[in-house]
């Protein structure tokens, strides 16, 4: 399993660390409160990505649909990030889809339900004064 | 620096590969699929940078060190990745030593040899002095870096 997640380069030679750090180091540093990163701290963070890209490919293809599939495909991993209480931190940015006529029809039900709270809301008022 | 949007993102290639290495042989992974992993995975990088700063800065501290990632990786729940990344760790200590006694031994090897040029009949002699002295000066070197 070690084996798999070490590059490697034109040498061939053996990586500890298949990602980037540049493109790492990068995407930590837009975070505004870091001030500055030891190296140790970046091939770590570089490697815990991989175990992490790892982690949710399989935790989504072992929970998706059906045992014979052969593929992984977006809603596996949608449902894991709305599933899985590890994985919800994921939820925005990996949404469930819906079809478009569906989520009108829901935005539609919404605002009925607004308008009804609003109108009790009032009447409550009026009685009250 | 100003940052482009795909400088967020980590390259395609090495992100297909790692899944494609975790995955069972003859898996298809849909293209929105791999995308959706990438995008994924660059706010695993900011989440856990973020958690590990606070770490950081309750240490007070404003360099991010490995132990704060591996706080951050507890805190995250995503304890299993500690021990690799343990291991990870020690096996770039390890690598780093090497790097750096193997500069140190090109620079041993070149003052010996300039050495040795200069001083040709008393050579064993000199040469004893030499290595008692290089390998003090090797000593001191390593305890300022530890410090």
């Amino acid at each position: 399993m070690a084996d798999g997640v070490a590059g490697r380069d034109k040498c061939g030679e053996q990586r500890l660390v298949s990602l980037p750090l540049s493109r790492i180091r990068v995407i930590m540093k837009s975070s505004p409160e870091v001030s500055s990163i030891n190296q140790e701290a970046l091939v770590l963070t570089a490697k815990a990505t991989e175990l992490f890209v790892q982690y949710l490919a399989t935790y989504s293809y072992r929970h998706g649909s059906g045992k014979e599939k052969k593929a992984l495909t977006y809603s596996d991993l949608s449902n894991t990030a709305e599933e899985s209480e590890t994985f919800q931190f994921l939820a925005d940015i990996l949404p469930k889809k819906i079809l478009a006529s569906k989520y009108l029809k829901m935005l539609k039900e919404k605002r009925e339900d607004d308008e009804e709270e609003e109108k009790d809301e009032s009447d409550a008022d009026e009685a009250e004064s | 620096m100003a940052e482009r949007p795909e400088d967020l993102n980590l390259p395609n290639a090495v992100i297909t590969r790692i899944i494609k290495e975790a995955l069972p042989d003859g898996v298809n992974i849909s293209k929105e699929a791999r995308s959706a992993i990438s995008r994924a995975a660059s706010v695993f990088v900011l989440y856990a940078t973020s958690c590990a700063n606070n770490f950081a800065m309750k240490g007070k501290r404003k360099t991010l060190n490995a132990s704060d990632v591996l706080s951050a990786m507890e805190e995250m729940e995503f304890q299993r990745f500690i021990t690799p990344l343990k291991e990870a760790l020690e096996a770039y200590r390890r690598e780093q030593k090497g790097k750096k006694e193997a500069s140190e031994q090109k620079k041993k090897d070149k003052d010996k040899k300039t050495d040795s040029e200069e001083q040709d009949k008393s050579r064993d002699e000199d040469n004893d002095e030499d290595e008692e002295r290089l390998e003090e000066e090797e000593q001191n070197e390593e305890e300022e870096v530890d410090n």
